[in-house]
Formats: structure tokens, C-alpha cells, sequence
């Protein structure tokens, strides 16, 4: 079962050099454990496009999506037994890039 | 006993261990759910033709897999992709959490933290409780159509989201227990002081199904402190019942008529209490709530009340509950011990975070009446009677106040 944790920043800077140094610590923890998956940090909202090409409009718009103080500063996605595991690993990811962690599970297919 | 009895009986006493092993079958608390359900309604057709089964448990755990293995098939023949879904759990057992007991699971699954605390209530009445959705709606005094969204999307997280079936590990117990005890003691409160203008002021119903689910979580868990220490709060405080309520009115604790009391529940509850205390550990709340209602039960005249015990378990509480509901119990054995004036300075310092709580100005009405300060308790009544949902406890309020002059 895959899960995804999504790191949920509401500051104007990214990660500082001691979460950084946290976040490698519990990413190879979820390498040597085996759960990783996949992970990520991704830019600042303003660094986003929006594009709307339903029925061909072709709109190209600068900024994110929505517009809100919370905002997705990064993610990793997990292979986990059951929620509990998910839950410990959110949990323990929280704390490493100190920041909210969301944990939401993949349709499972 | 007559069948409708037999299945009324049946229906109180096996539901969660029929629920609990079928989803432990099938993985699944909607099959499990519904199933026992229907084998519950074969029962009510069934048993006054032919007879109550000499096993009613076992009859209904093997009628209700037979309803489930059913409409597994029913449904296998709709969609193939639900065949792929329900299949048996072929998978080697997981291991088994601290205590191995379908119903503990059952419980725990249904009061997972990943649940909001309305859901996890909501779950536990209908899937350990066995209540039916328009009983649970009306205890917590929501639409039937909003009660069954919120166990449905409680049953859909549960799927979704993969929340176990399982006791949880050793280590993570005591936190879960908690909350689990949380659902239990709002079930029993609600029961003890229900809400609402048209429910009865007390609910015997609910009362009595948490201390059932709470004998049930003692039972499995025998040497958990606080189990045992809400088990015996919840029986000392249904011992009472009888003498709450006289002529629609809620009566206090030192107007009850303590004759009226159960012997038997406070005999268990202060053997609790006792086994608690030779335990020798640190107590936690629910704990030190037991010792002060054991306080208060052991004298046949509320003016026997040993006061300044009572006060030092507030103390000791206070410590390790700070919410402020627990402070403002704690001034009003203040006040038996050190008068309303005292009480009251303490009292009035918790208004910024209680102005919202019936009992917060109830108490302050109280001590003001006693200092002689008439208008400023009238007010203070109405505050409270305003806030109040309680139709027993409006109906003192109203009467004090009245009284005033």
C-alpha cells in the first residue's frame, strides 16, 4: 500500500541547513527500513504555471493553483503495510523537516 | 425466556463478537456490519417457530458468515473488480498485537486517532455498541442522515486509508487506550447528563453501554490503571442514578437521598478503588476521579463528607488534568473547607476560558447566593440556566434562582 506524505510549509523560505541535514538522516531510514518509494522538495509556489487546456483553451497562468498561506513544500511517497506504519513514519518525517506532514493513501488500483 | 427476549439479549450481548469475527473473516466492517444485521432479523423471524438455539451467539456468528459468504457471491457476480477486493485474506496471519481478541480490535480499530473523535463515538456505538443508527442519532441529538454519512465515511477511511484491524503494539497501548477510553467516558456522560429538550435528562441505555464496552476493555485488560479506574468512576457515579432526578428536577449530590443509591455498584466500585490503591502506582485521572466519587460514597450523610480528602485528590488531579472544568470542581471542595469567599476569588479567575460552561456560572451562582449576593447570583443563574441543556438540571437552576427572592 503506497502512501503519500505531503509536507505542508506556511513560512516564506524553504528548508535551513540543520532540516535539510534531518530530512537525509530519515530518508535513509526509509531506504535501509524499506519503504521508500520516491521523494521530493519542489520550488516555491511563485515558481508555479497553471495550465488550462480543457476544450483546447490552451490558458497559460503564472502562480499556483490556490492561492493560501499552507502551501506543498515537498513530499514522499511510501510503501507501507497499513496507516499505523504510515502514521509512525509521518510522524518521525514531521519531526525531521519540521514541518505539518499530511499522510494520505494512493487509490488503491 | 420468550424469543423476542432471547433475540433482544442475544442481539445486546453477541453483536460485537459477531461483528468482531467477521471481519476478521472477511476484512471488511460493512460485510461484517450488514451481516449481523441480517442475521439478527433471521433470529427475530426464526427462533419463535423454532425455538431459541442452545448456542445464540454461535447461531448468529454462523448464520450471519453464511449471509455474508451470500452476498459476497451476489456481488463477485455483478463486478469482477469487486471479486479481486473480497476475496479471503489469504496472507500468512499478522502478528498478534499485546492482547489477541477480536472484540479489543474491534474496538480499537473503531476508535483510531486517524477518525475524528464524532466518527470514532459514532463507530463504536454502531459497530461494538450494536446500537441502531436513529438510536445513536438521538443520544448525540444529530439527523439519522448525518449520523449514517459519518459512520459511512468513517468505514470508507478505514478502507481507504488501510486503518488496521488490531490491538496496537505494546508500546503505543497506553496511548491508544486512552483514547479509547475518551469515546467510552463522552458515551457515559452524554448517558448521565443527557443534552437536549427532548431527551430524557438521564439515559440509562447509554450509561449502561459504556460500562458494558468498559467492563469488556477490563476484562482484556485487567491490569490497565486507568481501565480499571474508569470502570469504577462509571459505577459509583450509576450508583447514584437513582437519586438524581425527583419530580423532573435534577437533585445535588448532598440533597440525594442515599438510601436510594445502589449498594452493589458502590461495593464494586470502592473494591476497585481499594485495588487501585494497593496497586501502588502513580494514579492517572480517571483514576483519582474514582477515589473522590469513593470519597463521597462511603458516608450515609453528605455532612460526614471528608472534605479535606476530597480536596487533596483535586489537588493531585489538577496536576496531571489542568484542564480547567477540573479546576473549577476543585473550588467547590474549596469551598466546604475554606468558604465561598476563598472559592470564589479561585472560581472567577477561570472565566476568560469557562464563560461558555453552564456549570462555571452555576458554581459562581452557588458561592454568590452563600455570601448573600443576591442580584449577582440571579444573574449568574440565568447565565447558567441559558447555557444549560439539561432539562433536570434547567428545572434546579430555575428553581434556585426562584428562591433567591
Amino acid at each position: 500500500m503506497q502512501y503519500l506524505l505531503s509536507v505542508i510549509h506556511d513560512g516564506p523560505s524553504l528548508a535551513d541547513a540543520e532540516e535539510d541535514a534531518a530530512i537525509d538522516v530519515f530518508n535513509e531510514a526509509l531506504r535501509t527500513g524499506g519503504y521508500w518509494v520516491f521523494a521530493g522538495g519542489l520550488g516555491m509556489p511563485d515558481t508555479a504555471t497553471v495550465i488550462d487546456n480543457r476544450q483546447d483553451a490552451g490558458l497559460v497562468t503564472d502562480g499556483p493553483f490556490l492561492e493560501s498561506k499552507e502551501y506543498l513544500a515537498g513530499f514522499w511517497i511510501i510503501e507501507a503495510a497499513d496507516l499505523d506504519v504510515a502514521l509512525k513514519l509521518a510522524t518521525a518525517g514531521s519531526k525531521a523537516c519540521n514541518r505539518k506532514v499530511e499522510v494520505r493513501p494512493f487509490l488503491v488500483p | 425466556m420468550n424469543p423476542a427476549d432471547a433475540v433482544a439479549r442475544a442481539h445486546r450481548e453477541e453483536w460485537a463478537r459477531v461483528v468482531a469475527t467477521l471481519t476478521k473473516r472477511f476484512g471488511d466492517l460493512d460485510i461484517a456490519e450488514e451481516a449481523a444485521a441480517e442475521a439478527v432479523a433471521t433470529a427475530v423471524e426464526r427462533w419463535p417457530a423454532d425455538g431459541v438455539p442452545p448456542n445464540p451467539g454461535a447461531w448468529l456468528t454462523t448464520t450471519a458468515t453464511r449471509k455474508a459468504i451470500d452476498r459476497i457471491r451476489r456481488e463477485n457476480k455483478r463486478d469482477d473488480k469487486y471479486k479481486e477486493a473480497l476475496v479471503f485474506d489469504n496472507d500468512p496471519p499478522e502478528p498478534l498485537g499485546v492482547i489477541d481478541d477480536d472484540r479489543l480490535r474491534l474496538i480499537f480499530t473503531c476508535c483510531h486517532p486517524a477518525l475524528a473523535l464524532e466518527s470514532r463515538l459514532a463507530l463504536t456505538l454502531r459497530m461494538v455498541g450494536g446500537l441502531t443508527m436513529p438510536e445513536i442519532a438521538r443520544a448525540f441529538l444529530v439527523a439519522e442522515s448525518a449520523m449514517g454519512q459519518r459512520i459511512t465515511r468513517a468505514k470508507a477511511k478505514i478502507k481507504a486509508a488501510r486503518i488496521p484491524y488490531r490491538v496496537p503494539a505494546a508500546e503505543d497501548l497506553p496511548a491508544r487506550v486512552a483514547g479509547v477510553l475518551t469515546v467510552l467516558f463522552l458515551v457515559f456522560n452524554e448517558g448521565y447528563l443527557a443534552t437536549g429538550p427532548d431527551s430524557d435528562p438521564l439515559r440509562p441505555d447509554l450509561t449502561g453501554e459504556a460500562i458494558r464496552l468498559t467492563r469488556l476493555i477490563r476484562a482484556l485488560l485487567p491490569d490497565d490503571g486507568e481501565v480499571t479506574g474508569l470502570l469504577a468512576l462509571m459505577l459509583l457515579t450509576e450508583a447514584r442514578r437513582p437519586a438524581r432526578v425527583s419530580g423532573g428536577e435534577l437533585v445535588s449530590l448532598a440533597e440525594q437521598d442515599r438510601g436510594a443509591w445502589d449498594t452493589a455498584l458502590i461495593t464494586e466500585g470502592h473494591r476497585l478503588v481499594r485495588e487501585r490503591l494497593a496497586a501502588g502506582v502513580v494514579p492517572g485521572r480517571y483514576q483519582i476521579l474514582a477515589a473522590i466519587n469513593a470519597v463521597h460514597t462511603s458516608v450515609r450523610d453528605s455532612r460526614d463528607t471528608d472534605w479535606s480528602q476530597v480536596l487533596a485528590l483535586y489537588d493531585q488531579l489538577v496536576r496531571v488534568d489542568t484542564s480547567p472544568v477540573i479546576a473549577l470542581n476543585r473550588a467547590i471542595a474549596l469551598a466546604e473547607l475554606d468558604g465561598p469567599t476563598v472559592a470564589l476569588s479561585v472560581v472567577d479567575r477561570l472565566e476568560a476560558r469557562l464563560a461558555g460552561y453552564h456549570a462555571f456560572h452555576a458554581t459562581r451562582a452557588d458561592l454568590l447566593r452563600r455570601l448573600g449576593r443576591g442580584r449577582e447570583s440571579r444573574a449568574a443563574y440565568d447565565k447558567a440556566i441559558e447555557l444549560a441543556g439539561n432539562t433536570a438540571e434547567i428545572a434546579n437552576l430555575t428553581r434556585r434562582r426562584d428562591q433567591l427572592g
